[in-house]
Parts: structure tokens; C-alpha cells; sequence
């Protein structure tokens, strides 16, 4: 059968190529006949009538690779201005209002408080240690705020043995799935008990207990990788999807594209969750895609997509589950964009004045906050009100405080570990190199004290 | 300078925040002392002025890179873009293959690329345009193209608080593909020069910017236009009894090795700014070997590979009959640039100091 349609295609091609060695002449006249009809329009052409008035001229025909596309006649260049831009999916509105004719998905009261428990603790843990690193107490931090149900609401639709590999600022996902506030502090201070052993950059953590892939700075090197895990777990046949996280400048990267024609083509359950939140660090969106957001990349993959409220703690929620309930049942890949806004600083290197105003951030953060919006849909309900809020946060505050200062009081990881993990076993050059870096630091102890390298 | 206390505040202010995290050292620091650090260094850096000469000298001149446009996340490109236009100054998609790619086209076309990687740790993304079509364009085209008005800069080296990908020094990748020109200022006087002639000079070159470089002061960089040439070492210091060899920000880890050296047990260094890895000034090194017997190598990059192990290999093949010590290779480790053990791991001047008294007393 795919033999045949081959060799179909092939003689398609042939006879094309025919018609396009006619004489000079001919190839004049014909693109003389062109230009006088020379304009462009704005949304597609329609294809050649089939039946009512040319009856020879066929309305498709089959080109390489076999497929059958329709033929038209007029010349017309669409220009992707023209197009209709991706609605954003929506369930509450700004107040936290259920939006007329959206369904409630399912969520029971349990699992929306946790929800906003969780949302609470991570503002409340980026305050805290954004003020740390102020102090000089951390060398680097990243906040999340206003991002919060991107993250968190997007972790609660996936299932625990779900893998997930993240770009830098989803702390909410791990949070979600029980990494605890001590870890987090352990690995922002590179202490013993850091899992990454000390060895990166505040806020790259990981846990293979928790699914959750290490970060890594380079961007956009989780994506295809998320590809081949989604492969790997395909292969295994194991009712799991990888959920994998980035920005809207890492999509600018060629591994954002490799990765999405990797996962449609080999039909990978993975789940591609654009944060968009306007920003890669100064540089805005306008400066970085001129098409309609990234959603809009994916039917040129032959990729599912939604584009969704990412301030919108249900909608996220009920996206993120109907995606991965389709990546599941017909392996494939869905994109989805959730549509946010970073309200801090690109991290505490950065200082956002530089680049936008004032009244745009304090905009988003007055009339646009995730969890104001999810806290009054609750209140509305009867589910929560402000005292009990003021309750989580001091709650969350004493938590965070208790776990930045035991992390503080830990010592750094033991000296020579700085050589193990390159490789599974060390190898000969390392052995010495490392018996070098010993000796010589016992030569002249009070030159490198054991301390935190910050 | 009378208006000094103005310009002061003015300049913290507008440097504060990026060089925060650089100056935020193991010493704990707070933050208006980090302040006061940093009020010298940011009214215009060397590099800074460098591609403003270069914009007002050269119609074609084009800067641009990953938020390039606000200035730079070093804040190198601050007031270009106001003061040579949109055109010539702006902000690219996030792509370094992309930037790359785009930055040797305009180049075989005849125009100046002045192109940023944000660091150089983000450079690999566009190895395959760098090493396999910056470097070769010339050759395979038989001269017939070539896209020599290219210029890659991107900020390298350790800084205190790094880790693997804030903290990589890649000279040696680059030095290791024929048809590429690789430079490391070792101070801001060096860098303005040394990069308005990689700017012009006729082939690709690699810029590579030790960060450590942006803390030190301008106030020595001349205003207007000057280069350092590309290929040419220079001696430092004139020493009889060993040459000690870096480039980039090592040299002044170098120099306080040396100065520990003489204080300590009265040893001569020769000291040698290599200042282009490619093509690297070996007769100048040759020279100084000829007179001292005695060699040291020194980067922060990891050893095996690092550009020190071609130094020692050509060095002995120049000059063995003159080597009255091993060559040494003072290095970083063979491991991924470690956060919480940076001081432990960088080759620092007591390891320096240790490297050139075991040459001498050999
Ligand atoms: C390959 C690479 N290039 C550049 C950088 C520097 N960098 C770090 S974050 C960032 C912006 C990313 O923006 P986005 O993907 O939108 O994520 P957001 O910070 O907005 O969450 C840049 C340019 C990097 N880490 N890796
Ligand atoms: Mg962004």
C-alpha cells in the first residue's frame, strides 16, 4: 500500500516536472499571464472549483510525499497578519467570576485549598528568600510571582510518575509534588544536603525521587530531551507523559524546534508548557516572534494545541488535564501556551525598571494576580476568606524562615566530592588531580576555608 | 573632577542591579558597599567605547545580540542604541545559533558584525556556524567569500558565584579550529584596543571578555581611537629565572603569583600576556624561554585540552635543549566548573607561587 503511493507520488512528480520544461517561450508567456494578475490577499485562496465551470481542471492533484492538495489558480501570498489569532481559553475572569457557559472542571474542595496553600507558599518563599539574597545571605535568586498557577496548577493535572524537565522558573512543580521548603533552602545555599551536592546555581534543583529533572542554565536543552524521555516511556508502554516547561525566549531556540518536529513526527506523549510571560529578561515578545504567540507554531508541526489564561488557576488546571488525558490515549505531543506575566525582576541580577514601566507591572499585579483571582472564585464559594488566607501566609512564613536558617547553619559538601559524579567511576587523572588539590589545600588550610563559596 | 560626587550617583544607580550578582563575592559584601564598587567601573566601559568608535568610524557597524538593545546584560552596549539608531543597534530573537548564523551573513556581504553571546557558557548552540562556517568561509569558497567584518563577544570566566554555566573559559574549542582568531583582554585599557582591532581585523574573531574584567577601573582606558594589535604578546615584566604565560583576567592572578615569588624566595619572573590565543605569538614566548630555562602555563579552564598543554608541546619543541624544568600547566581541574568549590578549584596565585618554585628548584 505505502509502496504503491510512492510510487504514485514519484510519477506525480514526474509529470511536473515535465510541464515545467516546456520551452522558454512558453515559461514567458505563462509568467507574463502571471504577473498581470500579480496580487496578494488576505486570508486563503479558495481551491479551484471542482465541478461547476471548468470540467478538465482537476480541483487536487498528489505531490511528493503523496499527498493530495488542493490546486487554485489565483496567485495569492497569505500573510500571517491575516490569519485569526489563537483565543485564549478561559474558565474565571479577572474577579475570580465563573465565565458564562465555561464548565467548572472537576476539583474538589481538597485539592483547590491545596492548591492555594501552595500558591500562598511559593509567594511567600519568594519573598523571603528574594530578600535573603539581598542580604547577601544567597548569591542568586528567581522569583515566580504572578506566575504561580502556571506552575502549580499545571503540576496538580499531571500524575506523580509523570516526568517533568523544567526551564528555571517552576519552582511550583516541585513544590507540588513534596519538595519540601528545606530543600529548596538546602539547595539555594549549596549546602551537605543540597541534592545537586552543591555544585550549580541557587534555584537548579532536581529530584529523581520526584520525577523532576535537574535543571540546567542552557535554555532550551529540556526540550527535545523531553521528546526522548516521552520516547522512552512510549516504549515502555507505561500510561505516563513528560511535562515539559519553558519560556517564550527559550521557543526562540533551534532546540524548541527540533523538538517539536521530533515529537510529532515520532508521536511522543509530551506535554509542551510555554510560559509566556511577555519577557526574556528585557527583551519583549515583539522583539522576539512576529507570529501569533508559540501557540501558533504548533499546527506546522501537526501538533494539538491550546492556548490557555495561565492566570487562570482553573482553566490551567482543566487544560493540563485534557491535554495529558489526549497525549495518553493517541500519543502525541500537545502544545500549550499559557499566557501570563512575570511581575519581578528576571532574577536578582537583573532590575526590570530599565525596561518597562511601572504602571504596566503594577497593572498585571492589581488586576491580573493568579491567586487573587483563585482566592475570590473560593471566597465566592464559601471555601476561603481573607482571615484564613492571613493565617496560610504566617504560616508559610514561619515554615520558610525555620527552613532558610537550619539551611544557613549546614556546612558545605565534603571537599573531595568535587570530583566525584563526572563520571560513575573516577577516572586515573582525576584521582591525581584530586590528590594535588588536597595536598595542596592542607599545605595552606587557612587559605581555603570550608565555607559556603559565596 | 569637580562633578565627580554627581556622576557617582548617577552611575551606581544605572549600574547597580547586573553587576550585583558579579560583585556579590564571598566576602558578604552588603549592598551598599556593593554600591559604592561598582560607582567607577559602569559610566562607559572599555568595551563600550570600543564599539562606539567602531559605530562612528564604520557605516556598516551593526551591534546587536540577546538584550542587546537595553543596554546589554553587562550593560556594554548602554546608550548605542540611542545614540546610532535601531538599525544598528538591537535586540535578537534568543537564539546563539541564530545570531551566529545572521551575524556572518551581514559579515559576507562586506558589513561589520559586532555580535554578543549573552555568555560565553551560551556559545555552544553556535559551534556548528563558528567552527564550521565563520572558519572555513574564506577557504572553501577559494576566497571567492568571506565574512572577516565578524566579531563574537561574549563574557567569560569565573566570578565568584558562577557555577557550571556563568563561569566557562571555551578558548581552547575555538583556538582548536583553523580560520577562527581567538582574543582575551586581560583589563579594560587592553580590551577597548584590542577589540577595535578584532572589529577590523580582516578575519572572524572570537572575543572572548573575562568578566572579572568589568570590575576593574576605566579611568586608565583612553578616550578615541586605538587598537592592540592581534598576534603580538607582550612582556609584562622582565624576569631571568622563569616565564610565567597567561591571557584574559589570569594575568593578574599571575602577576600576584610572581610578586609572591620574588617576596618570598627572591625568584625573577618573566611575565607574558599572550593576548590573542590564535594565532598565538610563540617567538615572543621562545624568546623569553631562551633566557629562563623555565616555563609556566596557566588558564582557568580545565587542563586536558586547555590551550596551556599546545604552549608546553610547541615550547619544548622550540626550546628543549634550553628547559631546565618540566613545563608546569597551572590549571583548572578536570571538572565541570564547580559552584561551592570555586576558590578550591581555581588556579589560583598560591597555586601559581607553588607551580614556579617547584620549576626553579627542580
Ligand atoms: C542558551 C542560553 N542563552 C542565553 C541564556 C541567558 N538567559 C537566561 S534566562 C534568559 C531569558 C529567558 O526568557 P524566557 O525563556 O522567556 O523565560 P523567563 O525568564 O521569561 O521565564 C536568557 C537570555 C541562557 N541561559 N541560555
Ligand atoms: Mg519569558
Amino acid at each position: 500500500m505505502r509502496r504503491r503511493c510512492l510510487f504514485l507520488a514519484s510519477r506525480a512528480a514526474k509529470e511536473r516536472l515535465l510541464l515545467a520544461r516546456t520551452s522558454p517561450a512558453a515559461k514567458a508567456l505563462s509568467s507574463a499571464a502571471v504577473s498581470t494578475e500579480h496580487q496578494t490577499y488576505d486570508t486563503l485562496p479558495p481551491p479551484a472549483p471542482s465541478e461547476s465551470t471548468s470540467s478538465q481542471a482537476p480541483s487536487s492533484a498528489t505531490f511528493a510525499g503523496g499527498v493530495e492538495l488542493p490546486l487554485t489558480s489565483s496567485l495569492h501570498i497569505v500573510k500571517a497578519e491575516s490569519q485569526p489569532r489563537w483565543p485564549v481559553y478561559r474558565v474565571i475572569d479577572t474577579d475570580g467570576a465563573l465565565v458564562p457557559g465555561a464548565m467548572e472542571p472537576e476539583l474538589s474542595t481538597e485539592l483547590a485549598m491545596h492548591m492555594v496553600t501552595c500558591m500562598v507558599r511559593l509567594r511567600v518563599m519568594d519573598h523571603i528568600f528574594y530578600n535573603a539574597q539581598r542580604q547577601g545571605r544567597i548569591s542568586f535568586y528567581m522569583t515566580s510571582t504572578g506566575e504561580e498557577a502556571t506552575q502549580i496548577c499545571s503540576a496538580a493535572a499531571l500524575s506523580g510518575g509523570d516526568t517533568v524537565f523544567g526551564q528555571y522558573r517552576e519552582p511550583g512543580v516541585l513544590m507540588w509534588r513534596g519538595f519540601s521548603l528545606q530543600n529548596f533552602a538546602d539547595q539555594l545555599f549549596s549546602n551537605t544536603d543540597d541534592l545537586g551536592r552543591g555544585r550549580q546555581m541557587p534555584v537548579h534543583y532536581g529530584s529523581s525521587k520526584l520525577n523532576f529533572q535537574t535543571i540546567s542554565s542552557p535554555l532550551a536543552t529540556q526540550i527535545p530531551q523531553a521528546v526522548g524521555a516521552a520516547y522512552a516511556l512510549k516504549q515502555q508502554k507505561l500510561a505516563q507523559v513528560v511535562a515539559c516547561y519553558f519560556g517564550d525566549g527559550a521557543a526562540s531556540e533551534g532546540d524548541f524546534h527540533a523538538a517539536m518536529n521530533f515529537a510529532a513526527t515520532l508521536e511522543c506523549p509530551v506535554l509542551f508548557i510555554c510560559r509566556n510571560n511577555g519577557y526574556a529578561i528585557s527583551t519583549p515578545v515583539e522583539d522576539q516572534y512576529r507570529g501569533d504567540g508559540i501557540v501558533s507554531r504548533a499546527p506546522g508541526y501537526g501538533m494539538a494545541a491550546i492556548r490557555v489564561d495561565g492566570n487562570d488557576a482553573l482553566a490551567v488546571f482543566a487544560a493540563t488535564q485534557e491535554a495529558r488525558r489526549l497525549a495518553l490515549a493517541e500519543n502525541r505531543p500537545v502544545l500549550l501556551e499559557l499566557m501570563t506575566y512575570r511581575v519581578g525582576h528576571h532574577s536578582t541580577s537583573d532590575d526590570w525598571s530599565r525596561y518597562r514601566m511601572t504602571e504596566e507591572v503594577k497593572d498585571w499585579q492589581s488586576h491580573n494576580d493568579p491567586l487573587r483571582r483563585l482566592l475570590a472564585y473560593l471566597h465566592a464559594k464559601g471555601l476561603c476568606d481573607a482571615d484564613m488566607e492571613q493565617a496560610m501566609r504566617d504560616t508559610e512564613r514561619l515554615a520558610v524562615m525555620a527552613a532558610l536558617e537550619a539551611a544557613e547553619k549546614k556546612g558545605p559538601p565534603p571537599l573531595q566530592s568535587m570530583f566525584e559524579d563526572v563520571y560513575r567511576d573516577m577516572p586515573q587523572h582525576l584521582l591525581e588531580q584530586r590528590a594535588e588539590m588536597l595536598a595542596h589545600v592542607a599545605k595552606y588550610p587557612d587559605k581555603y576555608p570550608q565555607g559556603r563559596g559565596h | 573632577m569637580p562633578d565627580c560626587h554627581e556622576s557617582y550617583i548617577v552611575n551606581s544607580q544605572s549600574c547597580r542591579p547586573d553587576l550585583l550578582t558579579i560583585l556579590n563575592s564571598a566576602a558578604g559584601l552588603n549592598h551598599s558597599l556593593l554600591l559604592s564598587l561598582t560607582a567607577n567601573l559602569c559610566r562607559f566601559t572599555a568595551i563600550n567605547s570600543a564599539m562606539r568608535v567602531a559605530l562612528q568610524t564604520d557605516p556598516t557597524a551593526t551591534v546587536f545580540g540577546e538584550d542587546v538593545a537595553f543596554g546589554g546584560v553587562f550593560r556594554c552596549s548602554v546608550g548605542l542604541k540611542e545614540e546610532f539608531g535601531a538599525s544598528r543597534v538591537f535586540n535578537t530573537p534568543l537564539s546563539e545559533q541564530g545570531i551566529a548564523g545572521f551575524a556572518i551573513g551581514y559579515a559576507a556581504m562586506g558589513g561589520t558584525a559586532i555580535a554578543e553571546m549573552q555568555f560565553a557558557d551560551y556559545i555552544f548552540p553556535a559551534m556548528d556556524q563558528l567552527v564550521n562556517e565563520a572558519a572555513k568561509y574564506r577557504y572553501r569558497s577559494g576566497n571567492e567569500f568571506n565574512c572577516g567584518g565578524l566579531t563574537i563577544r561574549a563574557p567569560c570566566g569565573a566570578v565568584g558565584h558562577g557555577g557550571h554555566y556563568h563561569s566557562q573559559s571555551p578558548e581552547a574549542y575555538f583556538a582548536h579550529t583553523p580560520g577562527l582568531k581567538v582574543v582575551m583582554p586581560r583589563d579594560a585599557r587592553e580590551a577597548k584596543g584590542l577589540l577595535l582591532a578584532s572589529i577590523r581585523d580582516p578575519d572572524p574573531v572570537i572575543f572572548l571578555e573575562p568578566k572579572a574584567l568589568y570590575r576593574t577601573s576605566v579611568e586608565d582606558v583612553p578616550d578615541g581611537d586605538y587598537e592592540v594589535p592581534l598576534g603580538v604578546a607582550q612582556v609584562l615584566r622582565a624576569g631571568a629565572d622563569v616565564t610565567v604565560v597567561g591571557w584574559g583576567a589570569q594575568l593578574r592572578v599571575l602577576a600576584e603569583g610572581c610578586d609572591m615569588a620574588r617576596a618570598r624566595d627572591g625568584i625573577s619572573c618573566e611575565l607574558i600576556d599572550l593576548r590573542t590565543v590564535l594565532p598565538w605569538d610563540a617567538a615572543t614566548v621562545a624568546a623569553s624561554v631562551r633566557k629562563t630555562g623555565r616555563l609556566v602555563v596557566s588558564h582557568e579552564a580545565p587542563r586536558t585540552c586547555g590551550f596551556a598543554a599546545e604552549v608546553a608541546a610547541d615550547l619544548q619543541e622550540r626550546c628543549f635543549l634550553h628547559l631546565q624544568a618540566p613545563v608546569a600547566r597551572v590549571c583548572g581541574y578536570d571538572t565541570p566548573f564547580p559552584l561551592v568549590f570555586e576558590r578550591h578549584y581555581a588556579p589560583d596565585a598560591l597555586k601559581v607561587y607553588e607551580a614556579i618554585k617547584k620549576a626553579v628548584n627542580y
